[in-house]
């Protein structure tokens, strides 16, 4: 059994031309889910009778010529989207028995799009890690090597994807969360500008961040998908009330003309020898398509990793100051006191990674230490996103990788959250900065996908979806699949 | 910047968790390496930068002050540790 290769596109024509059910799909995928995420951990909920049901709706709905553009293809989402009567567990002990009684607005706009959605996808817990092994349920194993992670956070959506278990799934990404998977995976990801998709029932890790948005194979399926899920939404407060573009219209534009920078700052001691060089010849393709390489500088890059780490701890700290035991989650029985609830509760109920954040970020806004750390932060994060902004008014899209690693072993960075903070370097200013970003597969070093990452202005998705199409059109690294791993194994 | 053991208690009672003793050393260890992490933006010459708090700029919203969800109280309840006529319980907090 082989996974189904076709694109969203080519899946969504052959639903409406009747040459395949939703029904065939839906159940193909989940025969492949049965069938390897045993050895991939890549799902923490599967959903066969919903997305059985709702994969017969569509067909009635493909049948009666009422289907959109998207009616019937499959979908997962990150367990970290609310959906309702169906267990959003954020990959946490502490909501690992919650139903949620509303759907998030990407699921809700999703579903009314026509996907169908066939579970929730394994992630870092309350999407606080680069590995994934954060995790409540167990890591994720990286369908290129079981023994490599997958990345982090939205590594059950990467690895899923991937394998071939879905064409597509969900993702957020608040300091690299979408891109760094899809980099270490092999598969395209995309980010889109901050406030361009809706966060209503997106579980918050930190706001000033996080953002929505797509795990796919190709930049074709994350342009249809976000197309489906963007746009202003009045229950986000920070969702910006602007129009979206056609992104799939503006894909064929031809590159001539088109100017790329490419600032030192990513091709720095920190990048891997082999990675760089896949990356240049990746530079290579575009120059060669017609597009003009131009030096750029980001001269604050090198503050965004300590700057982050104190803006999204901070807000996470805040965030998940809801979690008391008391209306939803886990509550602890071993307290007598109404003090000892909160925190039994909260000890028991996070892991040692969210525990982590959580001081952290305490820390940083206690009286005494906002100043010199979250204000000194805030300021920082001025300099980065201005760095970005001048750099927009030269070029149209930046190039640099993803990561400066391929995917590393599980286990190799869980005893320094610092070699696990590092390894996010090359995503984070996107976020500090709120602007898009997407990871396309360039290559392989022995053996292990390599990731171009393409930034855009802020609400500059075409630019970036443009760039990485005509890439993929002149590539074929999005197309090499894993080969399947061994079947039914429960590690 | 190095935190002591009574550095983390304080901070885990602010953050409402239960760490363990094994905990506090730990967390002491691991917080202080990140500090360090951190400690590199005190260097940076911030003098008249505007502090970013949000990549957009914008205004909060508002909008009319009326009732727009509908009631889902029993619904929500059913996610809570323990509920009982529409109230939560909790520990007792006066004697």
């Amino acid at each position: 059994m082989q996974g189904d290769d076709r694109s969203i596109a080519e899946l969504a024509r052959a639903l409406r031309e009747r040459s395949t059910s939703s029904r065939e799909l839906v159940a193909a995928s989940l025969a492949r889910i049965e069938r390897f995420d045993g050895a991939l951990n890549a799902f923490i909920t599967v959903t066969p009778e919903q997305a059985l049901a709702a994969a017969d709706a569509a067909d009635a709905r493909l049948a009666r010529g009422e289907g959109g553009p998207l009616t019937g293809v499959p979908i997962a989402h990150k367990d970290i989207f609310c959906t309702r009567g169906i267990a959003t567990t954020c990959a946490s002990k502490m909501l690992a028995n919650f139903i949620s009684p509303y759907d998030a607005t990407v699921v809700e706009r999703l579903a009314a799009a026509g996907l169908v959605c066939v579970g929730k996808t394994n992630m870092d817990e309350f999407a606080m890690g680069s590995s994934n092994e954060t995790s409540f349920f167990g890591p994720v194993r990286n369908p290129w090597d079981l023994e490599r992670s997958p990345g982090g956070s939205s590594g059950g959506s990467a690895a899923a994807v991937a394998a071939g278990l879905v064409p597509a799934a969900t993702g957020t990404d608040t300091g690299g969360s979408i891109r760094q998977p899809a980099a270490l995976s092999g598969i395209t990801g995309f980010k889109p500008s901050y406030g361009r998709v809706s966060r209503y029932g997106m579980i918050a890790f930190a706001s000033s961040l996080d953002q929505a948005g797509i795990l796919a194979r190709s930049a074709e399926d994350a342009a249809l998908l976000v197309e489906a899920m963007a746009g202003f939404d009045p229950r986000d407060s920070t969702s910006a009330d602007l129009p979206v573009p056609h992104y799939v219209a503006e894909l064929g534009r031809p590159l001539a003309g088109r100017r790329i920078g490419v600032p030192p700052e990513f091709f720095d001691a920190g990048l891997d020898a082999g990675c760089a060089a896949r990356l240049r010849e990746a530079l290579d393709v575009l120059r060669q398509l017609g597009a003009e390489i131009v030096d750029v500088s980001l001269p604050h890059l090198g503050l965004s990793v300590p700057t982050y780490y104190i803006v999204a701890p901070a807000e996470a700290s805040s965030n998940l100051a809801r979690f008391d035991g008391v209306r939803f989650g886990h509550r602890s029985t071993a307290a007598s006191s109404l003090e000892e609830m909160y925190k039994r509760s909260r000890q028991e109920g996070f892991g040692a990674e969210v525990r982590r954040r959580i001081m952290t970020g305490t820390y940083v806004l206690s009286t005494g230490y906002y100043d010199a750390y979250y204000l000194q932060a805030q300021k920082a994060r001025k300099l980065i996103a201005e760095d970005l902004r001048r750099a927009f008014d030269r070029v149209d899209v930046i190039a640099g990788p993803t990561t400066p690693t391929p995917a590393f072993r599980l286990g190799e960075k869980t005893d320094d959250p610092v070699q696990m903070y590092l390894n996010d370097i090359y995503t984070i200013a996107v976020n500090l900065a709120g602007v898009p970003g997407i990871s396309v597969p360039c290559g392989f070093v022995d053996g292990l996908p390599v990731g171009l990452q393409l930034i855009g202005p802020a609400f500059g998705e075409a630019a970036v979806l443009n760039v990485a199409h005509q890439y993929q059109c002149a590539t074929d690294w999005h197309r090499r699949r894993p080969a399947d791993p061994p079947a039914g194994v429960k590690r | 910047m190095a935190l002591s053991k009574e550095d983390v208690r304080h901070i885990a009672q602010l953050a409402r968790l239960a760490l363990s003793e094994e905990e506090e050393a730990d967390y002491a260890a691991k917080l202080s390496r990140i500090l360090g992490l951190v400690d590199q933006l005190r260097q940076v010459d911030t003098q008249g930068v505007v502090p970013m708090a949000h990549p957009l700029d914008m205004a909060q919203r508002l909008r009319p002050d009326v009732v727009t969800e509908e009631d889902c109280r029993d619904l929500c309840q059913q996610n809570a540790p323990r509920a009982e006529g529409g109230l939560y319980l909790v520990p007792r907090v006066i004697d």
